[in-house]
């Protein structure tokens, strides 16, 4: 499939998993991303795959867990409260190493919320969101064209890690739609010597296993987790930069908020603004280092966000509060309208324009 | 000549459990039955949270930790990506019939095709003697330290009875391994939970009436007494469901 099709962006998704080679869907229905367990259903019954609606999230994430033990490409998805529901078995598939993908296509919370877009699960993804000392891979699409390319993408990292890895998006992304296209996917098959394959009476028996009694062994597992993470934050940490070259100030947001932002950035510029936009493409690994450098650059820092205001947290710290970072948030399932991100860029820009 | 050894499919590995304590019989049992039925080299076990936590280590095939409650949704992600391979679940009381209550009756009723060993011992052991799912009315615990009552907080959970009434399960039976008579049948029964996921029949539950001296608070010796006076009263010991044999008219 190499022609531009116009697709939903939670269609998207599905389609590029299996291109991914992943002919395992475990899932529970919730708007706003059902789409994808609709297309999962209709798919894998044709292709060899499974899908399977579980009686919960729970179930969906564990059975995740036992397919991924057992070595084979694996996802789950569903929207902020399912996702909630999922943090103890994302917990142990951390704990016990195992490569994954998680879809979350954002709605408003907290609580059941709303069903419109949101991404006040910033926190959830990126801190960890279940018990214990770990990260996910975190990947924010900004089109459809993206929900694909990074469903593949998250499937690869995951693999090569060993770990879980997660698409952030939110309820605009996951239905909107626009073309899209699938360039030839390669469906990489990665060596799984430590899956529950069955000994065949070849070799010593396996063990998938997030349980260590001992603190020291503990503490070492950890301590080597997260020797993995540096070398995720050194290697993979993806972000766009958009206009940045000669600007005085820069917009952070990720997703559907990038695409707002870029459009008061250019109206901006249009009243003689020098204003860009760092888009992070990764939200764990944070682009660290971009903002760092920005901060040498720029006078000012805005964060467009659908939330209360998560993400800049990360980018105060990652600037380490050189800068005044002011927010422009929505909540709730509202999106931010270009003015109302033009009149926080003026506001940051000085005065009263 | 041997005349009695440890079944191959158990590991070197002791034992950590505690003195009197049946897992270890039962261990034994489920090692017996891949041994015979020699599906050591494509099962894979899924051990539960609670005593049996550290399972893994016993069992030689490739084994799995689930959380807790979860064992038979990993066991279910585990059969639908390797249908060929023997997948058994492991759980105790608090597991199966309290926090993955949901897990144990959703697989009963896509009759996914595992094998699931309960081990019904009436109270957490794990944890140092809480009230479990299935403690009796009246039984003394860390958490009803007045005895079950049973107005306060219901009665226990016969998970047999209740798994029986559904169409999904194929085989749902219950034993005990309190004497030499119960435990060989507990061996047929367990094998044959195995049997049937070998010949692609589905969901097959043995429930295994148990004891815990530690927790109990007597002497290995009055808890079997106990697992005959008391638990199996509440707990009758059968097959509740075979569908195979009813098809053919054996039940």
């Amino acid at each position: 499939m190499s022609e531009k099709v116009l697709m939903k962006g939670n269609e998207a998704i599905a389609e590029a998993a299996i291109l991914s080679g992943c002919r395992h869907y475990f899932g529970y229905p919730i708007t706003p991303q059902t789409e994808i367990a609709a297309y999962m259903a209709k798919r894998m019954p044709k292709i060899g795959g499974t899908f399977l609606q579980a009686e919960s999230e729970i179930a969906a994430i564990n059975m995740v867990y036992g397919t991924s033990g057992a070595g084979y490409r694996v996802m789950t998805s569903s929207s902020s409260p399912g996702v909630s529901l999922k943090q103890e078995g994302i917990s142990y598939i951390a704990g016990a190493d195992l490569p994954c993908l998680i879809v979350n296509v954002q709605r408003g919370g907290p609580g059941l919320g709303g069903i419109q877009p949101s991404q006040s699960d910033y926190f959830q993804a990126t801190k960890g969101g279940g018990h214990g000392d770990y990260h996910l891979i975190v990947l924010a699409p900004a089109s459809v064209q993206e929900m694909a390319n990074m469903t593949v993408r998250a499937f690869d990292l995951a693999d090569k890690y060993r770990m879980p890895a997660m698409l952030l998006a939110d309820g605009t992304m996951g239905q909107m739609m626009e073309p899209v296209e699938f360039p030839d996917i390669k469906a990489n098959k990665v060596e799984k010597p430590w899956a529950v394959t069955g000994t065949q009476m070849k070799r010593k028996h396996n063990i998938i296993n997030s349980l260590y009694l001992n603190p020291e062994e503990l503490e070492k597992k950890n301590e080597e987790r997260f020797a993995r993470y540096a070398e995720i934050e050194e290697k993979e940490t993806l972000y766009e930069s958009f206009m940045m070259d000669d600007a005085e100030y820069c917009v952070a947001a990720f997703g559907i908020a990038a695409r707002v932002s870029k459009n008061a950035i250019v109206e901006a510029r249009a009243q003689g603004i020098k204003v860009g936009l760092i888009r992070p493409i990764t939200l764990w690994p944070f682009p660290k280092k971009a903002f760092d450098e920005a901060a040498d650059k720029v006078k000012g820092f805005i964060t467009v966000e659908l939330s209360m205001g998560q993400m800049i947290e990360d980018v105060e710290l990652a600037t380490k509060c050189r800068r005044p970072v002011i927010p422009c948030n929505r909540t709730g399932g509202m999106i931010p309208s270009p003015d109302q991100v033009l009149s926080a860029i003026k506001k940051i820009a000085g005065g009263d324009q | 000549m041997i005349v009695f050894e440890k079944p191959k499919s158990l590991t070197d590995v002791p034992l950590h459990y505690c003195p009197g304590c049946t897992h270890g019989i039962i261990h034994r049992l489920v090692a017996e039955a891949i041994d015979e039925l020699g599906i050591e080299g494509r099962t894979v076990g899924v051990a539960p949270v609670g005593c049996a936590v550290m399972a893994y280590d016993y069992f030689t095939c490739d084994m799995v930790e689930a959380a807790h409650g979860r064992a038979p949704a990993v066991a279910t992600g585990l059969k639908r990506a390797t249908p060929d391979n023997i997948i058994f679940t492991y759980q105790g009381d608090g597991d199966l019939a309290s926090i993955g209550t949901a897990e144990t009756i959703h697989a009963a009723t896509r009759n996914e095709n595992i094998t699931v060993i309960f081990v019904n011992n009436a109270i957490y052991g794990m944890t140092g003697g809480q009230m479990a799912p299935t403690s009796l009315p009246g039984q003394v615990t860390q958490t009803s330290p007045y005895g079950r009552d049973v107005k306060t907080v219901g009665y226990p959970i016969r998970m047999c009875e209740m798994l029986a009434t559904m169409e999904g399960p194929e085989y749902i039976a219950r034993v005990a391994v309190n004497n030499v008579k119960n435990v060989r049948n507990a061996k047929k029964v367990i094998q044959k939970a195995f049997e049937n996921q070998v010949n692609g029949l589905g969901f097959s539950l043995v429930e295994v009436v148990s004891s815990c001296p530690t927790n109990w608070g007597m002497t290995p010796q009055k808890a079997l007494e106990w697992v005959n006076d008391k638990m199996i009263p509440y707990y009758p010991l059968g097959v509740y469901k075979d569908r195979s044999a009813a098809k053919e008219g054996k039940e």
